[in-house]
């Protein structure tokens, strides 16, 4: 094979990159298959088959918090991709994510079918507000592959319209951030009103089947589990994909120095409305798989604040590095399941201080803190070899 | 007569290249009609800023192949031409062609670096966490819509391309570094370097000397010299010294417009120019 570099010193260390295999070291690969064994035969055997009894048999209750938490990490994956990798920081991200549980919500209502209060046709909440019929947009809801494909297309078509108009006025940094945050409330306020039709303050919840299927069965919770678990790992690897590419080194390169992209022919607008409307699609899949496992959605996931402890995940995981999204939404997840057991009233006091913290002392999160220790140990090895 | 060519016809055009087409003192290039001669125009260019006159009438003309360049005090408005050039600004008046048919008030930056515009900026502005070897393979004339960035790969020539280039800036044993750890003349060097991976017919260089050493500075004065030709430079520069090294023909700004142009030692002994500016 013709090799120009033969002579030169980039040949020996220059490693392309973005194929498949070498997306990721013999350490990652070796981590995902083992994520990939867990979630599909560890953990099923440990919660279904293993007796309850058994030290070793995970409750049903861990498996559904173990399922919410994975759901929060593909939105961390998101956030990263659009925060940590092209440095634009959303604050509405929660919007994507419950407009994707939403989606979600609406064919899970129609599967309740006749068994709800009312015994009607249609959601308790619409007999309640003594409406007779389905409003137009719940048109085809209970058609699973229709309600999938409005999953993605409801929170990326909004992202692309939202995006181009942001991105093409050059709003940046703070102001970005701003208005993401006044869009995330303003659909707070818009389902919040009972006729907006998607259940007011009290959301969709209730469910009893997906797919005919009884959705209050350890099995069936296992299932979400499972496809959640291989959505994540299908996550984390396309997003390593992207960022290992040269599409993903422009990204980096706009975060860094907009002005030198754009000088140097590339135009920002579609490179950022990409990732942002990628980003957004993959918020509002989290969401879909967040609703059927967590038995309810409501307008507080559209909260502001939502969306602020979206990017604290990111933060304290560490911005930039994916593996850290993940870990930062498990850690501080992990936190919020035990705290607002224990102190319920200080658990936004402690969010708080863990995001100070983090910013005044990890400002590249726990991940930077790992390589920190990795990188010192290594220093010390290397100075006892040369001093022996 | 020829239309302005529109933008999108501009982006679309895969101009073969055009740097080594020099041939009787005028560059023959596909895309930029220089047939006149002149590869850059502006004509009556005023921008103000809340009242103030950044540029106030300014008319300059290049010559395909000229390097050219252009002193001035602080405020004299040479940053603010650039912009104008480069689509960062745009002008209250005047007209800014681009050969005899491009005009660059109708453009974007992005468009307007595909048409053959490459600037260095004042402050080396480079991908500081990419490698030195990333950030001239992102500057790389190629496609560069996002469909292509998604699958790209690199081909032999485009290897050759990179290697060369960074044997020309020297930093052929630094190519896996992060660019922001290079030093500050280093960084420079990769911007000069960063903008001939564009193939640009017309390079703005916003004092490319400045934090370079000496020996640096030497040799950047070395590289313009062997461009020009190939090449349309504007250079903006108070380094007086690195000037008279490469200075053909020199115009001289003050307060947003042309206050003197000509050769170096008739611009030096004029009474207005000392006045203004060599002076203090």
């Amino acid at each position: 094979m013709f090799d120009p570099l033969e002579d030169s010193p980039m040949r020996d260390s220059f490693k392309p990159q973005s194929r498949i295999g070498q997306l990721f070291g013999l350490r990652g690969w070796t981590g995902i298959i083992a994520a990939l064994a867990i979630i599909a035969f560890v953990a099923p055997l440990l919660n279904l088959v293993v007796p309850a009894g058994s030290a070793l048999h995970v409750s049903d209750y861990a498996v559904s918090l173990l399922g919410k938490i994975m759901c929060y990490a593909i939105l961390a994956l998101a956030m990263d991709l659009i925060w940590g990798y092209t440095g634009i920081l959303s604050l509405g991200h929660g919007a994507f994510f419950a407009l994707g549980g939403y989606a979600f919500g609406m064919y899970l209502m129609r599967q309740i079918g006749l068994d709800g209060v009312y015994h009607s046709e249609l959601p308790d909440f619409m007999v309640f507000l003594d409406w007779k019929a389905y409003p137009w947009y719940w048109s085809f809801t209970d058609h699973i592959g229709y309600a999938a494909a409005l999953v993605v297309l409801v929170p990326g078509v909004l992202a692309f319209v939202f995006g181009y108009f942001a991105f093409r006025s050059r709003i940046k940094g703070v102001y970005f951030s701003i208005i993401t945050q006044a869009m995330t409330f303003a659909f707070m306020l818009l389902f919040f009103r009972n006729d907006t039709g998607f259940g007011g303050n009290n959301g969709f919840t209730d469910f009893k089947r997906i797919i005919g299927v009884p959705i209050h069965t350890s099995e069936m919770r296992m299932t979400l589990f499972v496809i959640t678990g291989l959505v994540l790992v299908g996550t984390l690897i396309l997003a390593r994909y992207l960022v290992t590419s040269k599409f993903g080194r422009v990204l980096t390169a706009i975060r860094d120095a907009e002005s030198r992209v754009m000088f140097s022919g590339y135009d920002p607008l579609w490179y950022k409305l990409a990732i942002w409307t990628l980003s957004a699609v993959i918020a509002g899949i989290a969401g879909a798989l967040y609703v059927p496992q967590v038995g309810i959605i409501n307008p507080g996931e559209m909260s502001p604040a939502m969306s602020i402890e979206i990017a604290i995940w990111v933060a304290v995981g560490g911005r930039g590095t994916l593996v850290g999204a993940i870990l930062g939404a498990f850690l501080v997840n992990g936190a919020k399941s035990w705290f607002t057991v224990a102190f319920p009233e200080y658990w936004l006091f402690f969010l708080g201080a863990i995001f100070i913290a983090v910013t005044l002392f990890l400002p590249q999160g726990v991940i930077g803190l790992l390589k920190t220790l990795r990188n010192k140990k290594s220093a010390s090895a290397t100075a006892v070899e040369v001093a022996a | 007569m020829n239309a302005a060519v529109t933008a999108e016809a501009v982006e679309g055009q895969n101009l073969p290249g055009g740097a080594d087409a020099a041939a009787y003192g005028h560059v023959r290039t596909a895309g930029v009609d220089t047939s006149h001669g002149p590869i850059l125009y502006l004509d009556d260019i005023s921008v103000s800023f809340d009242g103030f006159k950044a540029l106030n009438k300014l008319t300059l003309t290049i010559e395909a192949g000229e390097l050219r360049v252009i002193i001035g005090p602080n405020g004299a408005g040479k940053t603010t031409m650039m912009d104008v050039i480069t689509g960062k600004t745009r002008p209250d008046a005047g007209t800014a062609f681009f050969g005899q048919t491009i005009d660059l008030l109708r453009m974007s930056e992005p468009q307007i670096a595909h048409a053959g515009i490459g600037r260095k900026f004042q402050k080396p502005t480079v991908f500081e966490n990419h490698t030195v070897f990333e950030n001239l393979e992102l500057a790389m004339k190629t496609d560069k819509r996002v469909k292509s960035t998604l699958w790209s790969k690199l081909d032999s020539a485009a290897w050759d391309r990179i290697a060369a280039t960074l044997e020309l800036i020297r930093l052929s044993n630094q190519f896996d570094r992060l660019a922001g750890l290079l030093s500050h003349g280093q960084k420079q060097w990769l911007e000069i370097g960063m903008l001939l991976m564009q193939e640009p017919k017309l390079l703005l260089l916003d004092e490319p000397v400045a934090g370079m050493t000496d020996a640096e500075t030497e040799r950047t004065a070395e590289l313009f010299n062997t461009l020009a030709g190939k090449h349309s430079l504007i250079v903006v520069e108070h380094d007086m010294d690195f000037v008279s090294r490469i200075a053909r023909t020199v115009t001289v700004l003050h307060e947003g417009s042309v206050l003197a142009e000509g050769p170096m030692d008739v611009v030096q002994n004029d009474a207005r120019v000392i006045e203004v500016y060599l002076g203090r």
